[in-house]
């Protein structure tokens, strides 16, 4: 996994609550495999949602509450990994999206509804503003200067900032494992 | 003290950090086939799966429902997918039903209908409406690839623990509404994001009379308001379910299992994160009007208005669904025609589900105009309701009636609706695009997916039923 540590680019933004996964990658496109280039559909049936920019000069996303809800479809995040971004921010995710972000090194970040609603305002005014995010210090800086430190487990900070593999960091504990099923009773 | 979460939470803790990350050992892994990228991954690392015993795998997302022949497949990409489920858990020694099995269905009806899913397991599956196992009090979720991938190599996962909430429903639902009804009430209530990072427990007594077949419609809909589960504590009505199935524990063991099941449910003191209640009287039959299940309204009502919003960005979203939906602010739900009726899917494709639906088609028929399809969610409730005479009725009334499968609610397999029809769908998501580019889906219960064909618009089922 690429490591994620600081981001500092102009953001896309999708001003909108509840974007699920079906309008960042639509179902019919799920049967690509993984070494095609799904950015190339992400928002395939609203394309107008990537705005005027050109592709990978946008590393971070912002978007309203619940980004990234419904389907579980990991394409989703690989669409936006694809496309160039890295970084969400918004003032919830879907549980499920962030945690396939999480596995991917691509980095959601939480702050609270007003304050993504006035990053949406700053960017509506200036579209393709810059923002910058610096995970170690846990903080987004916003057009304006102005710094929001954000939460995140320190478990998928460590993942993110090491581009850690989960699965092999597990296979480590695969004792562990093993000695758990010994003594486990089926509920 | 405890709550069912904490309880099953902690049979199944392997490893805790400090950090609050627990690695948890999975009972029941579900696989469909959509599962292809999962067993890429392994592969790539040179992995194989740890316990594929503890995997069961079927396809449903990409099978043809007018057929049971997988040469009906619209084209050679859904045939692939297919094909890498077979050769995938085929090498792995994964036990599977296929497309010829009578037993094939949808995986989540699947799970629950063979015993596979019971009480205190940890149930995991590419799917996020994996929350519908949590019927039978389990901790049921959906995964992404990377976590299937991770699950197959270690049979555990590393997860936080989720906030607990829970959904008591008082009182009991009126004649004629059902758990549909009542689930899209409850995400109207709380919102689509209403239980992010949270795990619902229902409760009450509206809940503990509902069927298992309620009990799962309900618990289906979790993620659609946020929560990766959704649980019900076990009781009669799950052990009278679950008992006589095929993977069900028998004799002995099924004593053990009963003993150990009753201890599964909330201590009278457990503290919930977030409670929430509501009266199961108060609950209409229930239709959603925009793109996000959260936009769920009773059906005597009208298409509201966006100029009513209590901000901008809420009106221009509405507005936004408007659109897309074409829909006018104020029109009476009952005055807008449908083109297409769809009845089955996860979360309505039981056979109660079909009971009911059956129930108003029985001696009418569908409108001029309207196409309508029943697809059971498995190959065993089609024959349950077929030994019923429910395909009859169907098919006197005009629908299809087909083989199992997810279909139209995702359409992957072809089985879409055409861009600017309007469906009537029993399923769970009325997203964008969702039953194919363009489709207007409105999201109520099988018996209103019925009235609807039937009446050729959107229409009050209770008028159409005699009440006793």
């Amino acid at each position: 996994m690429e490591p994620l540590r600081q981001l500092e680019s102009a953001a896309l933004a999708v001003p909108r609550a509840n974007v699920d996964t079906d309008q960042i990658v639509p179902a019919r496109f799920l049967k690509r495999p993984r070494s095609e280039d799904f950015g190339e559909v992400l928002f395939h049936d609203q394309r107008h949602l990537l705005g005027a920019a050109a592709r990978g000069e946008a590393r971070i996303v912002v978007a309203g509450r619940n980004f990234g809800c419904g389907s579980s479809r990991e394409h989703a995040v690989w669409a936006l990994f694809d496309y160039g971004l890295r970084a969400a921010i918004a003032p919830s995710f879907g549980d499920i999206f962030r945690s396939n972000a999480l596995k991917n090194g691509f980095l959601p970040v939480v702050l609270p509804e007003d304050t993504v609603a006035g990053i949406l305002e700053s960017l509506a005014r200036e579209p393709g503003a810059r923002l910058a995010i610096d995970l170690e210090r846990q903080s987004v800086t916003v057009p304006g200067g102005a710094a929001h430190r954000f939460d995140i487990e320190p478990f998928a900070r460590q993942c993110l900032l090491e581009g850690l593999d989960e699965l092999a960091y597990t296979l480590t504990q695969a004792g562990r494992i093993a000695e758990f099923e010994r003594t486990y009773e089926a509920p | 003290m405890s709550t069912l979460l904490d309880k099953i939470w902690s049979r199944h803790r392997i490893v805790e950090r400090d950090d609050g990350q627990t690695l948890l050992y999975v009972d029941r892994h579900y696989l469909q086939d959509g599962s292809g990228p999962a067993f890429e991954m392994l592969r790539q690392r040179g992995l194989k799966p740890r316990a594929p015993q503890r995997a069961f795998a079927v396809p449903d997302h990409y099978v043809p429902t007018h057929s049971r022949d997988p040469a009906a497949m619209p084209d050679a990409a859904n045939r692939r997918v297919a094909e890498a489920l077979t050769r995938n858990t085929g090498a792995a020694g994964i036990a599977r039903f296929d497309i010829s099995d009578a037993r094939q269905g949808i995986v989540h009806v699947v799970g629950p209908e063979q015993g596979m899913s019971r009480p205190g397991m940890l149930i995991v599956c590419g799917d996020s409406h994996t929350s519908t196992h949590g019927a039978l009090g389990a901790l049921a979720f959906g995964i992404g690839a990377s976590e299937v991938a991770h699950v197959l190599a270690t049979q555990a996962l590393w997860q936080q623990k989720p906030r607990a909430m829970r959904i008591s429903v008082h009182g009991s639902l009126a004649a004629g509404i059902t758990a549909k009804d009542l689930i899209l009430a409850i995400i109207a209530k709380i919102g689509a994001a209403g239980a992010v990072g949270h795990a619902i427990e229902y409760a009450g007594p509206a809940i503990a009379s509902l069927s298992m077949e309620g009990r799962l419609t309900v618990c289906n809909m979790s993620i659609e308001a946020g929560a990766r589960s959704g649980l019900v504590a076990p009781d009669d009505t799950t052990y009278a379910y679950l008992e006589g199935r095929p993977s069900a524990p028998i004799g002995a063991a099924w004593d053990q299992a009963l003993a150990r099941w009753r201890a599964l449910r909330s201590d009278a003191d457990a503290k919930f994160d977030r409670e929430v209640s509501l009266e199961a009287g108060a609950v209409a039959p229930m239709l959603t009007w925009g793109n996000s299940p959260e936009d769920a309204l009773p059906i005597t009502g009208r298409v509201p208005d966006p100029a009513g919003a209590a901000d901008a960005a809420k009106r221009e979203a509405m507005q936004r669904a408007l659109d897309y939906m074409g829909l006018a602010p104020g029109t009476p739900f009952t005055d807008i025609p449908v083109q297409r009726v769809f009845i089955g899917s996860c979360t309505n494709g039981r056979i109660e589900d079909l009971r009911s639906a059956a129930a108003v088609a029985k001696g009418r028929k569908v409108a001029l105009g309207v196409e309508a399809w029943v697809v059971p969610g498995s190959g065993l409730v089609k024959a349950q309701a077929e030994a019923e005479g429910l395909d009859r009725i169907f098919k006197e009334a005009g629908f299809q009636w087909r083989y199992a499968g997810c279909s139209s609610c995702i359409g992957v397999n072809g089985d879409t609706v055409a861009g600017g029809q309007r469906c009537a769908s029993s399923t769970n998501r009325n997203f964008q695009g969702r039953q194919g580019p363009g489709a207007r889906t409105h999201l109520m219960s099988p018996a209103m997916c019925a009235a609807a064909a039937v009446t050729g618009r959107l229409a009050d089922v209770r008028r159409l039923v005699d009440r006793a």
